[in-house]
Parts: structure tokens; C-alpha cells; sequence
């Protein structure tokens, strides 16, 4: 299923450990869900990680967490402890989805909505 | 990977403020990425997610040592809704070590979609068990190989499904069959918390669109 050279399970994990400054468990407890939204607050500037980079880059329109996993080829989880480098830098803002404890037949009936109009 | 091209191409709008999770659930081969493909405005992306935690071993059945990690890759493809909700489809294996992250990956997620081949009944039922443990709504959609056709009755029989799961013929290939999926399980959704909630609300959207209910 994955193409040659993703991270993450065909690499060495050096390169992982080396992205995250050696940081492992944040995703564990991350603000950062799957579908969160991502937004560039600023662009990228000279010396800046590549990865932290690569993902102002992409998210200069709103871009899910998962969207940028894939793009940067990292597994979810280390791509959430860059994400939180970079909210809590203030160079990325966070759109969380709206969670309660049901969900809102507004948005149930929105997205029925919207899957008809497909 | 074309990853880079197929994202680019079809960027959220700027006013995009709130992400919704539906599951796609199933054995391998049955034909969940076909379904996501089918619908999805962008080509499905794979991505993966790794576990390395002690929390895998709480319920580890299969001996992993504590140093192994855990990785399940996953396909996902998007529907933009309207101005502000987008919807994310994930494509995920139903096998037993898949679950480990289901917490992680799919807490608060709409519902479920299981998608079953009738001629390997046995691969949903461990799904089914799980979603149902974990009180995730869900659908159980057949989708066609063009095999012998089941009764509706053999199949919830085989699946030892609930009476009030919807199951649903569909085709994964077909955009329309596969939205009319999504519709019957969103719909599914909504008529269990209307019907648990505050009870101000009418009860199911009406069911014009409603596919062949099986």
C-alpha cells in the first residue's frame, strides 16, 4: 500500500527521531485531530525546517491534518508534533471540528445536504 | 505517490472551518478505496499512523512486544459540503490490529460505513463486533461482484446484524450508489440521535433518495 520510500516504515527511524527533535509521545495528547484544519498565519522563512516549511506552504488554504501527512509522507502522529512546534509558534492557526458529545442535527442535516448536491 | 498534483489542484476554500469523519470499513479487497475513489473530489491519498505506546499492549492479543510498533496505512478522500464543512472518508482495514488506533484516529467520526463482499461474509464480522463495542453508528453495504445474490435476510442472518442496522446493495464503482451509501448511513445517524435527543426535532429526514433497502 505504500509507495517506496515513505517514512516511517521503510526508513531508519533516525530520520523520524531527527525531525522531532528526538520527541515522540506529544501526539499522544495533541490538540491536533485528524480532519483539524491548518492554516498558514505566515510564509516561510529562510532557515526554517524544511518540513515546517513545506507545510506553510501547503497550508496557505485550509488543509487537514491527514492531507499533510500524506503530502509530507510522515506518519500522523509526527506530523501533529510538527504541527504543534508551529501553533505554538503562532505560524499556523487550528480550525477544530466542532465536537459534542452528539452530534448537531444542523450539521447532520448540512452534510445530507451537501451528499445530495454531489 | 501523486499526492502533491491531486491536492494541489482542488484546495479548501478559505472560509473551510470544520472537518467531519466518515469510516469506511472493511476487508481487504472489498473494495474501499473503489468507494472512496468514487466519491471523493480529490484522488485518494494513503497516509499511515504509527503506535509504539505501552497502550498497545492493553488489549494486545497478538503478542507484539512493547518495542514493536504498530502501523496501519489508511486511504482518504474528501467531499467539500458547503463554504464551511468538509467531509474526509477514510478507507480503513478491518483486521484486528487496525483497531489498536481507531481511538486515535477516528474518535468523533459521523459513522461507519461496513462494506462487505457476500462471498467472504466472515471478514465483516469482527468489524461489526468492534463498532458495535465502541458505539459507532454504522451501515452495512454489499457491494456487488456480481455474485449469487443473497437474501437480505441470509446476509443480517450471516452478519448477526441488529434489525435496526440499514444494509444496503450498492456498487463502489458508481459515484451515485456510493453517495447514496453515505446518504443512508448519515441519514441512520440522525434518526438515532433525533430519536434519542430532545424529541423537538422530526424524527429521519424523509426518504425519497433512499436506496434498494435491503
Amino acid at each position: 500500500m505504500s509507495g517506496p520510500g515513505r517514512p516511517g516504515r521503510d526508513d531508519s527511524p533516525d530520520r523520524l527521531y531527527t525531525l522531532t527533535g528526538g520527541r515522540s509521545r506529544s501526539g499522544e495528547n495533541s490538540p491536533f485531530d485528524l480532519v483539524t484544519l491548518v492554516v498558514a498565519e505566515c510564509d516561510p522563512a529562510p532557515g526554517m525546517q524544511s518540513e515546517h516549511a513545506a507545510i506553510l506552504r501547503m497550508t496557505e488554504r485550509p488543509t487537514a491534518v491527514v492531507e499533510i501527512a500524506a503530502e509530507l509522507r510522515l506518519p500522523v502522529s509526527i506530523t501533529k508534533i510538527l504541527l504543534t512546534d508551529l501553533l505554538d509558534a503562532g505560524r499556523v492557526s487550528a480550525r477544530h471540528p466542532r465536537r459534542e458529545a452528539v452530534p448537531d442535527l444542523d450539521i447532520l442535516e448540512q452534510v445530507l445536504v451537501g451528499l445530495r448536491n454531489l | 505517490m501523486d499526492s502533491a498534483t491531486s491536492r494541489a489542484s482542488a484546495p479548501l476554500g478559505a472560509s473551510a472551518d470544520n472537518g467531519l469523519k466518515i469510516v469506511v470499513v472493511g476487508g481487504f479487497g472489498v473494495g474501499k478505496t473503489t468507494l472512496v475513489r468514487s466519491v471523493s473530489e480529490i484522488r485518494p491519498l494513503n497516509t499511515e499512523e504509527t503506535m509504539t505506546q505501552a497502550g498497545a499492549s492493553v488489549d494486545d492479543l497478538t503478542g507484539v512486544g512493547a518495542k514493536t510498533a504498530t502501523t496501519v496505512a489508511f486511504d482518504f478522500g474528501r467531499i467539500t459540503l458547503d463554504a464551511r464543512n468538509v467531509l474526509y472518508l477514510f478507507g480503513a482495514p478491518g483486521q484486528q490490529r487496525f483497531w489498536f488506533l481507531w481511538d486515535r484516529l477516528f474518535s468523533g467520526t459521523l459513522g461507519a460505513v461496513v462494506l462487505v463482499d457476500t462471498r467472504r461474509i466472515d471478514d465483516s464480522w469482527y468489524a461489526i463486533d468492534r463498532l458495535e463495542k465502541h458505539g459507532t453508528p454504522f451501515v452495512v453495504a454489499c457491494n456487488d461482484f456480481g455474485g449469487p445474490e443473497f437474501a437480505p435476510e441470509q446476509i443480517r442472518e450471516a452478519l448477526d446484524l441488529d434489525p435496526h442496522v440499514p444494509l444496503v446493495r450498492c456498487d463502489a464503482r458508481s459515484r451515485e450508489s456510493s453517495k447514496l451509501v453515505l446518504i443512508t448511513l448519515v441519514e441512520h445517524v440522525a434518526a438515532l440521535y433525533a430519536g434519542a435527543g430532545a424529541g423537538t426535532r422530526p424524527a429521519a429526514p424523509a426518504r425519497a433518495s433512499r436506496q434498494e433497502l435491503v
